[in-house]
């Protein structure tokens, strides 16, 4: 178990590094020029020439890049082209915000994923299963901005339940978690309802309703605990999914997180920016399918980690 | 930068001037507004900032020598109390109000001013405001890393002069500009390079909070020295809200200015909206919107091809595709800005005289090329449009839509865009000067790799002509000076290196709660609104 940790956990180190050196040599090669940009249209060559030599601009690629992953290794993610400020300091600043929508959105696709996953399950076949069957398709393949501004429309302009945008109150965090969580809860609610009717099918439930327990016994106590179980492994891979989502989710709803911080920054070209975003995006989806492989075994042992 | 903008930049309405500003003393001051923005706040270093959410920002927090009267573009002392032009037009001696305070209490005085342009001029700051101030002696040592400015003399606390090695004609509206506005040295060096983030100017507002990607909060500086002013205690911007969730926030009551404006997508709904439309305020704006030609590149180094696009195009229809936000243009000033040649009829939208010029040069038969275009709507559809019109005459331009930096990038190459249509990246004046839509867009200076001179037109004769005109500083020949330019860019349409095709308007919308004269969320300068003059009705 600790080899396997320890294996992963270099593996993780060398897929970071990919992951920067093909974003760093991406960003090199588009043909905005960041001291053009800085230096903005009234400026003097002498001024370009001047910003691109102190921000180290001129030299080779293999340097450039030595000089970001020196910084990078001491946590030094360099300075905004357009904030003028320390890309650490925007990226811890919008970081919680993100976690909390994150977990929001964890909360939402689990309530609403698995129960509606439940509910199609025990009544396989009816009207309300292919109802919800198809709800959950929905879910899976609508556009996030589409449900984001709709449920903003119906439920903040014209019913008035929530604030429209904004971040502060619990209230705020309904809507986008909800948006966010929207595409998980369709996935899962499917993936619940294959995982009960297969368990439903187990020896164990017929010996446990031949021993003339309830049928809310054999749900919730039986059906239900090892149903779930192969599902939730499966939040460790959504924070991958997450980290696309809320760059939708978070600039619809005006929430202050990384996401909304990644779009202003990729329409406007800010590449340190783009950098510290896409390697603490890769971070999060790496610990998120660590997480997923350890917990994996814990809740079912026969798979063994090696 | 300041050229980004589209949906709202600087409206020149003249109506208002001194009449309604003597009106605005009775105002009461008070209460507080709402302003949202799309993106964050970059920076509100007066070195620094230099696009359009920033600029009026750092206008309340900062003075300069100079500013406009509000909601025009005519020129007027700010914490100068008055200056004097020398007769060759080489210096320029400002004396300054006594009792200025900065927001941290210590009086300013001339060697702040001279401390701050300084900074400006200083490669170490990377202001893209430098070159502005090229035209004062001692500009290329001091831009050279050589410590300060020559040219600049602390004559005595509330004294200085300006000694510049040509007459500028521009000078003042340079003295007005941002880049120009003074800092206090003491807070500039505790704050090092995280100064913008933590402004101390003499403004009439002073910056008391900013939340990272949430809020930026301004309140009124009890010690101004402009009593009266400004009429607000308090505005809260808020960033990272989208134009169309601010519009509905707008229309629930819960903010006061939607500061990106109407998103194009709902403006006519907007426009037709009772509860909105008469919350809207239109004006024009100093901004052209323009397809270059390349004339290093064939066959548009021939005139008679690239005024055979001039005729082709239909502006009409361009301008209905964008909602009528916009009126067609013919040249290359907006219809605000001082030098515009109004009875200037420039190339009519002609189709068989378009064909005609193309045979004359050659191309009966038309030919193939490419126009470049920034991928946001609604340029590409603007682009698609003049796509039309181009194969009308037999011209066939694939269009190349990319990213804005990309189209920059490759509008600076000689031989990188053989057209582009400027949308979205459009030049909108720094100043209301006729002179800053010359020099690095049309001029030779701007003809060079890396410029914004995107047609590389490049005539030296007119350089000569607009150094001539903007070396006339007296005051009394401003008309003979017009004059000038008005005939350079006539000149210009000539040789025809862009095919203008329209000034766009703007246009912003208020809360009801929000008062002041309509030209003050049009103003050409403060944008999207005069943020010290308005005020908050509900306080009267």
């Amino acid at each position: 178990m600790l080899a396997y940790v320890a294996r992963r956990l270099l593996q993780s180190v060398l897929i970071l590094f990919g992951v920067s050196i093909i974003t760093f040599a991406l960003l090199y090669i588009l043909p905005a020029d960041p001291a053009r940009q800085i230096a903005g249209r009234s400026a003097t060559a002498q001024t370009v020439d001047n910003i691109r030599e102190q921000l180290g601009l001129n030299l080779p690629f293999y340097q450039q890049y030595g000089r970001y992953l020196i910084g990078l290794v001491q946590g030094d993610l360099g300075r905004s082209y357009l904030q003028k400020t320390e890309v650490g300091t925007l990226i811890w600043s919008r970081l919680p915000a993100s976690l909390l929508l994150m977990v929001g959105a964890i909360v939402c696709e689990l309530v609403l994923g698995l129960t509606m996953g439940m509910i199609a399950a025990l009544r396989r076949g009816t009207a309300l299963d292919k109802g919800l069957m198809i709800f959950s398709f929905v879910g899976v393949s609508a556009p996030q901005f589409v449900i984001g501004i709709l449920l903003l429309y119906v439920f903040a302009v014209q019913l008035g339940w929530f604030p429209i945008g904004g971040y502060g109150t619990f209230a705020h965090l309904v809507l986008p978690s909800v948006t966010l969580g929207f595409l998980g809860a369709g996935w899962y609610s499917r993936m619940m309802r294959s995982s009960l009717l297969d368990v439903l099918r187990q020896d164990y439930i017929r010996t446990a309703e031949a021993k003339g327990l309830t049928r809310a016994r054999v749900i919730f106590g039986h059906a239900v605990p090892n149903a779930i179980l192969p599902v939730i492994a499966m939040i460790g891979i959504d924070i991958g999914l997450f980290m696309s989502g809320i760059v939708v989710v978070e600039s619809v709803f005006g929430w202050p997180g990384i996401g909304q911080l990644a779009w202003q920054a990729i329409q406007r070209v800010d590449i340190p920016i783009i950098m510290a975003v896409t390697i603490v995006s890769a971070v999060a989806i790496v610990i998120g399918n660590l997480l997923a492989d350890l917990i994996t075994p814990l809740i079912d042992p026969r798979i063994k980690l090696r | 930068m300041k050229q980004l903008l589209l949906s709202c930049v600087a409206g020149a309405s003249f109506a208002l001037a001194l009449g309604a500003t003597a009106a605005a003393d009775d105002i009461k001051q008070g209460g507080s507004m709402i302003v949202t923005y799309k993106d964050d706040v970059s920076t509100l270093d007066p070195a620094i900032g230099y696009d359009w959410q920033n600029w009026s920002m750092i206008k309340s927090l900062f003075d300069g020598l100079m500013d406009y009267e509000p909601g025009t573009t005519v020129l007027r002392k700010d914490i100068a109390e008055d200056y004097t032009i020398s007769d060759d037009g080489q210096t320029f001696t400002f004396t300054l109000r006594k009792g200025i305070k900065f927001h941290n209490g210590r009086e300013l005085t001339a060697e702040d001013v001279k401390y701050s342009i300084d900074r400006v001029v200083n490669p170490e700051t990377q202001s893209p405001g430098a070159g502005f101030f090229a035209s004062i002696k001692g500009f290329d040592e001091a831009s050279g890393g050589a410590g300060g400015l020559s040219g600049i003399t602390v004559v005595d606390p509330y004294t200085i002069k300006f000694e510049l090695s040509r007459p500028d004609a521009t000078f003042l509206h340079v003295m007005a500009l941002n880049f120009a506005h003074v800092v206090p040295k003491e807070e500039v060096e505790k704050y090092g390079a995280d100064f913008g983030k933590n402004p101390v100017g003499s403004g009439a507002f002073q910056m008391t909070e900013w939340t990272l990607g949430q809020r930026v909060v301004f309140e009124r500086f009890k010690d101004y020295w402009n009593t009266g002013l400004p009429k607000l205690d308090q505005i809260t911007f808020e960033v990272g809200q989208e134009p169309v969730v601010a519009l509905l926030r707008l229309q629930n009551g819960e903010i006061d200015i939607p500061g990106d404006g109407i998103p194009p997508a709902k403006f006519i709904e907007a426009m037709e909206d009772p509860t909105l439309k008469d919350l809207i305020i239109q004006g024009g704006q100093l901004h052209t919107g323009y397809v270059t030609m390349n004339v290093k590149i064939p066959p548009f180094d021939n005139v008679k091809v690239r005024q055979a696009v001039n005729m082709a195009i239909n502006k009409d229809r361009i301008v209905r595709i964008i909602n009528g936000r916009a009126v067609p243009a013919n040249q290359p000033l907006p219809p605000s800005m001082p030098g515009y040649a109004k009875d200037y009829q420039g190339y009519a939208y002609d189709v068989d005289k378009a064909k005609a010029l193309l045979a004359e040069a050659g191309l009966a038969d038309g030919f193939e090329t490419e126009l470049f275009v920034m991928n946001t709507d609604p340029q590409p559809r603007i682009a698609q449009a003049i796509q039309q019109d181009l194969a009308a005459i037999g011209i066939k331009a694939s269009i190349q839509s990319l990213a804005q930096a990309n189209v920059i990038a490759a509008g600076g190459e000689p031989d990188g865009a053989p057209m582009i249509w400027s949308g979205g990246m459009a030049w909108i004046a720094d100043f209301p000067d006729p002179s800053n839509f010359y020099g690095p867009i049309l001029g030779c200076g701007g003809a060079v790799q890396g410029g914004w001179n995107w047609s590389w037109y490049c005539n030296e004769e007119l350089d000569r002509k607009a150094a001539e005109a903007d070396s006339i500083v007296d005051p009394a020949r401003a008309g003979e000076r017009e004059a000038m330019w008005r005939d350079i860019y006539v000149k210009i349409m000539e040789d025809a290196p862009w095919a203008p095709i329209f000034n766009e308007e703007r246009f912003s919308v208020r809360s009801t709660r929000i008062g002041g004269d309509d030209a003050l969320f049009v103003d050409p300068v403060h944008i999207p609104v005069h943020y010290d003059q308005v005020y908050a009705k509900d306080v009267q």
